[in-house]
């Protein structure tokens, strides 16, 4: 299986770190500081992005964040057509009820990962406010969405895939546009469906 | 009226015939077998590739009638039968009123003559409802034209009461027909017990439950000197008995059916197909060996089809719930062919031994035999012709054959009753 | 890369990776278990059909509770109104209900073989919650998965069986298994409650000799005496059942320290189990397994039920 084929890099490992010092800042700032925040990440990879997040806060604010992941499999809105079995599972460890959730996800596409996250935020918990940082947003959007704090703005055509690479996860810290198979998925690749990019 | 049988190969052992030679029948009997035989008037057929038998007897039948029409009758299960190659059949007493009587013999007997394609040989049964309780009036029916008598289907539960079926039986030159079931080991057995019943999850029909009553009525057979038919026999010991009753010199027979000789427990997959629930449950393979064993030294003396007709929406359920048996006429004759004859286990001489001469001399039938004077009861079959079981191309009102769906090479093409032909080319004759 | 399977049915079908995602899966349901909100909307507007056609309480609520958890439709159709009751043919009910346009039947009956049937007749998916004597894979599934979750693996795990083997649906199932997942298997029961041909089952070994096995076992199996299929008694007396078979307080120290205790359910205190052993606080995993009942049933709906309509049903 030929796999697709990369376009172009859109962030390195060093404009990736700039994005996020930058976000963190842009969090404390919006929210006047850290308190009542709390950073909640889509997996796979907007949980290691939140845990980015939250050392860059403390080391600005010297507050550590409550941090937890999110699975959405469970919201799909494309259960029964776009489907991956393996479910990474969800661990929220602490009452979100009355606090400021940052969501956090790498790639903000059609807005429905965010719809189904936003849906699960609510039956876990009541939030006082939930604001979303993405760290590319590439448009093309299909729902009413709109993300607080942007990485970068990444013009895509619905034909490509902008994928995060992360070097704890995928050995180099990277931003891509890959070309996907005409009729293949772009957005998003379904969790766990890593074989993808390999 | 004469009726000239040109070229076909013509088999009978009785006669140590087995060569292609011409048969002329006249006035329902032959009246000359040869070469180059001419007539002065009369229709020919000509059966050149054709093998041509006496006719061929089917001794273990359920036709359902009176009582259970919907599932078959005297009409359609004589159809079945002329289409399957046979002449005659032996119609099992189970129905409803159970041919416990005189009355119900005749019932039978003239049905039969009525609507009937092939001769319906009537059994009657041992106990009164086949209650196994009260002797049935054996001699009354003997009078009316009984030819056997069996408990078929249920079995005669008590060592006593059979003792006592036996001995009554011994005056009047009949054979009893065994079901061998012990009831109280066969329980609610569906399949064979072991790996079958296990794999399965069901409750087993330990071979046990009919070995037990095949090693008690031949024991009987000793103490009462009653002549004893053991039928579908399906189990490797059960063929060891029969072969040491027959060797001891004990008037012991026995009979097997197609399905306990070509289709094993294994055959009953995870579908759980209900055409293959029997009774007795099909064994295993190494069963299965030994019944063609038996059948090659002689100690199987008949194939029987058993046939036994259940509709489609009987059939067609839980297979714990659904009833035993399979349909067999149509499909016996080709698949000994295919399976024992073309395989070069068997010779067209033992076939006619185990199809029609031992099934008439058991039943106390007059013998037919292709010579000059014998009755004109003849099967004539191709051995080349290739066809597939289909439920469509069944003359039976039932469809419950395990082999649908087998390619089979040989089959009945021409049926003479009496002279008479019932089948012709493959087709009834109306 | 859909689950490769469409029906859960015979579990010997399903690999140890296929047993394994399952229970991964199952572990998931359980934060979504545990929230305030115990419903997630994954399998909205699916319509699942409950067929019991034999009485079941458990199973029947715990697959309920999972599919109202998944926020399915579920409709339960059985019990004494049953249409087979009536007459109706096991085929003429499956096509009525096919009509309703439905995804998924989940049936028990007493029959072997008819969930295959309805899986054939139906052409939806279907799960077996229990036919007859046959298998029960869902059981089988919440057994693992609970033994799983307090041993870490099952590979290489001594586990017995004790009890009504030949009548045992869950034995149908759990045997084949835990041989699926790597464990070794020993079944414990008068001969009289072995079935015709063990060797069939899969298991590793048969005794009647508890005593003998017990101090090997990882976890212990107790089947739950049937009382309603004891007719012909296949044992003298319940009393001679607990002093041969019994899990008691005695046999305590035979056992393993960390062994482990289960039991399907509904137990009969005295008979199979003492109280003592039912109620052990570091044996007894039978809570446990009524809870794991209702994951891997989240788990097996969804794993059947996703990306059906993808062309990957197969």
């Amino acid at each position: 299986m030929s796999g697709p084929l990369i376009k172009s890099t859109c962030m390195d490992e060093e404009d990736i770190d700039r994005a996020l010092t930058r976000i963190a800042h842009q969090i404390l700032e919006a929210n006047h500081g850290a308190d009542n925040l709390a950073l909640v990440g889509i997996v796979t990879r907007g949980d290691l992005l939140a845990k980015m997040l939250r050392e860059r806060i403390e080391q600005i604010e010297g507050v550590r964040l409550p941090l937890g992941k999110l699975d959405i499999s469970f919201y799909r809105d494309d259960f029964m057509t776009h489907f991956a079995p393996e479910v990474l599972g969800t661990d929220i460890p602490f009452d979100i009820d009355g606090l400021t959730v940052v969501l956090v996800d790498d790639v903000l596409y059609t807005g429905r990962t965010i719809r189904a996250a936003l849906d699960a935020l609510m039956d876990i918990g009541r939030p006082a406010a939930v604001q979303l940082a993405v760290l590319v947003d590439r448009g093309h959007r299909e729902l009413p969405i709109r993300a607080d704090f942007v990485g970068k703005n990444v013009p895509s055509s619905s034909d490509e895939s902008v994928r995060l690479f992360l070097s704890s996860v995928d050995g180099k810290s990277a931003v891509e546009i890959l070309d996907v198979d005409p009729g293949g998925r772009a957005g998003a690749a379904p969790l766990g469906s890593k074989e993808e990019v390999e | 009226m004469a009726l000239m049988l040109k070229n076909a190969r013509v088999v009978d052992p009785q006669v140590g015939l087995d060569e292609v030679c011409d048969v002329l029948l006249r006035d329902g009997r032959i009246v000359e077998v040869g070469h180059g035989l001419a007539m002065e008037k009369g229709e020919e057929m000509d059966l050149t590739g054709k093998v041509l038998t006496p006719g061929l007897v089917d001794m273990h039948v359920h036709l359902r009638e009176p009582g259970f029409e919907q599932k078959e009758d005297i009409a359609s299960g004589t159809r079945a039968a002329a289409h399957g190659g046979f002449t005659a059949v032996c119609a099992m007493p189970n129905t409803d009123p159970v041919i416990d009587n005189a009355v119900g013999v005749e019932y039978v007997r003239a049905r039969a003559e009525q609507v009937g394609k092939c001769r319906v040989i009537v059994s009657g049964a041992c106990t009164k409802g086949l209650a196994g309780e009260i002797l049935a009036e054996m001699g009354d029916m003997c009078a009316h034209g009984a030819k056997a008598f069996t408990d078929d289907g249920r079995g005669v539960q008590d060592a006593g009461m059979m003792r006592r079926v036996m001995e009554y039986a011994s005056q009047f030159d009949r054979v009893v027909m065994a079901h061998c079931q012990d009831d109280s080991l066969v329980g609610e057995g569906q399949v064979n017990e072991g790996v079958a019943s296990t794999r399965l999850g069901m409750f087993g029909w330990p071979a046990e439950g009919e070995e037990l009553e095949i090693m008690r009525d031949i024991a009987l057979c000793r103490l009462t000197g009653c002549p004893l038919h053991i039928q579908h026999i399906t189990t490797a010991r059960g063929v060891a008995m029969v072969r040491a009753a027959k060797a001891e010199g004990l008037p012991v027979t026995c009979e097997v059916t197609p399905h306990h000789l070509f289709l094993t427990e294994d055959d009953i997959d995870d579908t759980y197909p209900t055409s293959l629930k029997v009774n007795p449950p099909l064994r295993t393979a190494s069963d299965a060996e030994a019944l063609a064993e038996g059948i090659a030294d002689g100690t199987i003396d008949a194939i029987v089809t058993d046939h036994a007709p259940h509709t489609d929406w009987e059939k067609d359920r839980e297979f714990e719930l659904a009833p035993f048996g399979m349909i067999g006429l149509e499909t016996s004759l080709s698949l000994v062919l295919t399976n024992l004859v073309a395989t070069g286990k068997m010779s067209y001489g033992r076939m006619v031994e185990l199809m029609a001469v031992n099934p008439r001399a058991i039943l106390r039938e007059e013998p037919v035999r292709i010579e000059a004077g014998s009755i004109a009861d003849l099967t004539v079959f191709d051995p080349e012709a290739t066809w597939t079981v289909e439920r469509a191309g069944f003359c039976s009102k039932a469809g419950n054959s395990g082999f649908i769906g087998c390619e089979l090479r040989g089959r009945a093409t021409d049926v003479l009753v009496g002279g008479y032909a019932t089948l012709r080319d493959g087709k009834i004759v109306e | 890369m859909a689950f490769p399977h469409k029906h859960l049915i015979d579990i010997s079908e399903y690999s140890a990776d296929d047993i394994m995602l399952l229970m991964k899966t199952a572990e998931s349901f359980k934060e979504v278990n545990e929230r305030r909100i115990k419903q997630v909307p994954t399998l909205k507007g699916a319509t699942i059909v409950n067929m019991f056609n034999e009485p079941s309480t458990r199973t029947r609520s715990s697959f309920e509770i999972a599919e109202k958890r998944l926020s399915a439709n579920s409709l339960n159709f059985g019990g004494s109104s049953t249409a087979t009751v009536k007459g109706e043919s096991l085929s003429d009910t499956v096509e009525t209900l096919c009509s309703y346009k439905i995804d998924m039947i989940i049936v028990r009956d007493r029959h072997a073989g008819v969930p295959r049937k309805i899986a054939d007749l139906s052409g939806v998916h279907v799960i077996d919650a229990g036919d007859g004597k046959h298998q029960h894979p869902t059981q089988a599934l919440l057994d693992l998965y609970s033994i799983w979750e307090h041993k870490g693996r099952l590979e290489g795990l001594n586990v017995g069986i004790v009890g009504d083997i030949s009548h045992s649906r869950v034995c149908g199932s759990l045997i084949p298994a835990l041989k699926i997942m790597g464990a070794n298997v020993c079944v414990v029961a008068p001969p009289t409650l072995l079935p015709a041909d063990v060797a069939t089952l899969g298991a590793d070994s048969a005794t009647s000799d508890l005593d003998n096995v017990l101090p090997d076992l990882d976890a212990v199996y107790m089947l739950r005496v049937q009382r309603e299929r004891l007719e012909g008694a296949p044992f003298p007396s319940l009393r001679e059942y607990n002093m041969l078979f019994g899990l008691t307080k005695e046999r305590d120290r035979l056992m393993k320290p960390d062994a482990l205790v289960c039991h399907p359910g509904p137990i009969n205190r005295g008979v199979e189990l003492d109280s003592f052993m039912a109620d052990h606080p570091d044996r007894s995993i039978i809570l446990d397994q009524v809870y794991a009942g209702i994951l891997v049933r989240m788990a097996a709906l969804y794993q059947l039920l996703g990306g059906t309509y993808d062309g990957i049903d197969a």
